[in-house]
């Protein structure tokens, strides 16, 4: 008895423990993440276009698709495509990848499913995390990707941050400062990016609205199939003793 | 409608059969909880075919083309998202009600004679579905698809001088590509369903054969009305345990949908973040971790970190954690025990299955994790422990204190 006591004590203790301590890493900031939100993910949309479909793909995803959030084909033909490709074409990259293998040193990886493999909170750290480093290749780093192939592309809406290190007895603490003000002011520029994240998150699985909204629809039914069912097994086990 | 069934009786057993494994088959009346993950299993294996046989339309086993396919499905193809969701949550609650189905016949001792055929065949079927699960989670062609499937298939390199040679003909390929991927596709849409079939048909003929245990392990049959021959404790399984199963499958299925629809993903257990990045045979991933119904036997595969006997550490992980799984197969020739039921066993045989499921728990939970010295010092202590429950048994279940069974069915 004693054993399981011991055992079962480890147990409910695991998931508490600092011995049992995760993988660390940096802190993540919380996406602000709605995917209802139609006039964030026309946002996000339009800065995805414009900033990252240059370099990355978003192969599995086409551009009709847009009319989810609320854009016409019209739209869609106007604000998102400008590599000169129908309204029903995928959203593949102006750049070869090929091209991406010579200038950063890998591919730029496909971005349609970015949010389900990074997760939001990870985007969207990411994406504000960029600091000046001369040290590598393209004078950026980043405080949650070291090292990251990407520069910084939205270094003039945000500036330029730098890195402050800060040692105390807690082990180092790594902190950005702005250095030099982009066009965006910081409140502006988080707004920027978590709509941008907001649309990746949309990206990564574009039936997820109606996925929940038939998922009601669906335990609605469920809930009075059991109370029909379960009137029916009531009504026959009534004479088994 | 009677000269149809009457024209068909003459010519196919129908009525017979129909009387024999649902109208006229006896079942014990006191079935519990535990009992309804026999036919959730069946309804799991049904639409596991079903909507297999949806995916397979616009799946393309193709090294090349096999992610950007399931991309597909979950975008261009109506409502595939919702095939493809109820296919991947399907996998891992056959897991769950396998588990649990395993789990009761492990309390109530549904293993012990006369239904130790019935209990190979169900460790058969366990084996297949484990071998589906694999060759399936290969298909998406995803990073833990890939270097999750390198791991295990490494393993038969493990084995000494034919080990490197079985592997290349397994995977036909020096290493794992295009070509594995299309012979795995194979198994898991032709091969493995059809001998599930089989394995299934021939474990619900087993049952229908001895007849079902039940929470209280006493055999029904043993006690018949002398008049009808019918056992006094057991009742017709239709209508009554076909109605009781419909109310069990509705909650099944609301737990089932609310993963579904909600959380298909399932925090990252059912489908694997890292799963959401095309296998890049370059780039081996820091972590690897099978799905979570694999992770208490992965533990046991990477606890033995010595080499012992002339034979090395990684053999011997292998060694165990087949053993780990076949040994379930043992339980009918392990449990000595005179009565069936955990209701009439005493504190040894409770202590043991309690630490086991602790064990199991715990060697999955640690599975889901990288090693460090202390987790892998875990999973051997509970290694040993998983091991103990089933080596011990002869002796523990022997020695136990019993109590008497009672001649009839409580309610």
């Amino acid at each position: 008895m004693k054993k399981i006591t011991i055992v079962i004590f480890i147990l409910c203790m695991a998931p508490f423990s600092d011995l049992f301590a995760a993988e660390s890493g940096m802190a993540l900031d919380s996406a602000p993440v709605s995917t209802t939100d139609n006039a964030s993910l026309q946002r996000g949309a339009e800065s995805f276009v414009n900033y990252c479909l240059t370099c990355h793909g978003a192969s599995y995803m086409r551009y009709n698709r847009h009319r989810d959030i609320g854009f016409t084909n019209e739209e869609i033909l106007t604000k998102l495509v400008f590599t000169g490709q129908k309204v029903g074409g995928l959203m593949e990259s102006a750049m070869q990848k090929k091209e991406g293998e010579v200038w950063f040193g890998v591919a730029p990886p496909d971005l349609s499913v970015i949010a389900r493999s990074r997760g939001a909170d990870w985007l969207y750290t990411y994406l504000r995390a960029f600091y000046r480093d001369d040290s590598t290749a393209t004078g950026w780093n980043n405080l949650v990707f070291d090292r990251a192939a990407m520069p910084h592309v939205f270094y003039q809406l945000q500036g330029e941050q730098k890195l402050v290190i800060k040692t105390s007895d807690k082990g180092e603490q790594k902190t950005l400062v702005l250095d030099k003000q982009g066009e965006m002011t910081k409140a502006e520029f988080d707004n920027f990016v978590g709509d941008l994240v907001n649309y990746l998150v949309y990206l990564g699985e574009p039936h997820a609205n109606a996925r929940k909204e038939l998922g009601l629809t669906v335990m609605a039914f469920l809930l009075g199939m059991l109370i029909l069912s379960y009137a029916l097994k009531r009504e026959y086990w009534k004479d088994i003793h | 409608m009677n000269k149809i069934i009457e024209w068909i009786d003459k010519r196919f057993p129908l009525t017979s059969n129909w009387k024999a494994h649902l109208s006229e088959y006896y079942a014990p009346k006191n079935f519990n909880f535990w009992y309804f993950f026999g036919s959730l299993a069946l309804l799991v294996l049904v639409n596991q075919i079903l909507t297999g046989i949806f995916l397979t339309m616009n799946y393309k086993p193709d090294a090349g083309m096999a992610f950007a396919s399931v991309e597909y499905i979950m975008r261009d193809v109506d409502y595939g998202w919702l095939i493809r969701y109820m296919h991947s949550t399907g996998a891992s609650m056959f897991f769950v009600v396998v588990y649990l189905h395993m789990f009761r016949g492990m309390m109530y001792g549904s293993y012990q004679k006369p239904r130790e055929l019935l209990w190979l065949v169900g460790m058969a079927i366990f084996l297949v579905l484990m071998s589906l699960a694999f060759t399936g989670y290969i298909l998406p062609w995803g990073q833990m698809s890939y270097w999750g499937a390198q791991v295990i298939v490494s393993m038969f390199g493990a084995i000494p001088t034919i080990g490197e040679s079985l592997q290349q003909w397994v995977l036909g390929d020096f290493t794992l590509s295009d070509v594995a991927l299309n012979r795995f596709f194979a198994y898991h849409v032709v091969t493995l369903p059809l001998i599930m079939l089989v394995l299934v048909f021939a474990h619900i003929l087993a049952l229908h054969e001895v007849g079902s245990n039940n929470p209280d392990g006493i055999e029904i049959k043993a006690n018949k009305n002398p008049k009808t021959g019918i056992p006094v404790d057991g009742i017709p399984f239709h209508p009554y345990y076909s109605v009781k199963d419909i109310v069990g499958v509705v909650v099944f299925l609301m737990v089932f949908c609310g993963i579904v629809f909600f959380a298909p993903e399932m925090g990252g257990y059912f489908l694997e973040y890292n799963n959401f990045i095309p296998a890049n045979t370059l780039q081996t991933p820091d972590h690897i971790a099978p799905v979570w119904y694999f992770t208490p036997y992965y533990s046991m595969l990477r606890a033995v970190t010595v080499n012992f006997l002339w034979v090395d550490a990684k053999l011997w992980g292998v060694i165990l954690m087949a053993a780990s799984v076949v040994i379930f197969a043992f339980l009918p020739w392990l449990d000595r025990s005179p009565v069936k039921s955990i209701r009439y066993k005493g504190k040894y045989f409770k202590t043991a299955l309690t630490l086991f499921v602790i064990s199991f728990f715990v060697l999955g939970w640690l599975g889901t994790k990288s090693p460090t010295p202390l987790y892998t010092l875990l999973a051997q202590i509970f290694t040993v422990i998983y091991f103990a429950f089933f080596i011990l048994m002869p002796w523990y279940s022997k020695i136990d204190k019993t109590k008497p069974e009672p001649k009839r069915v409580k309610e």
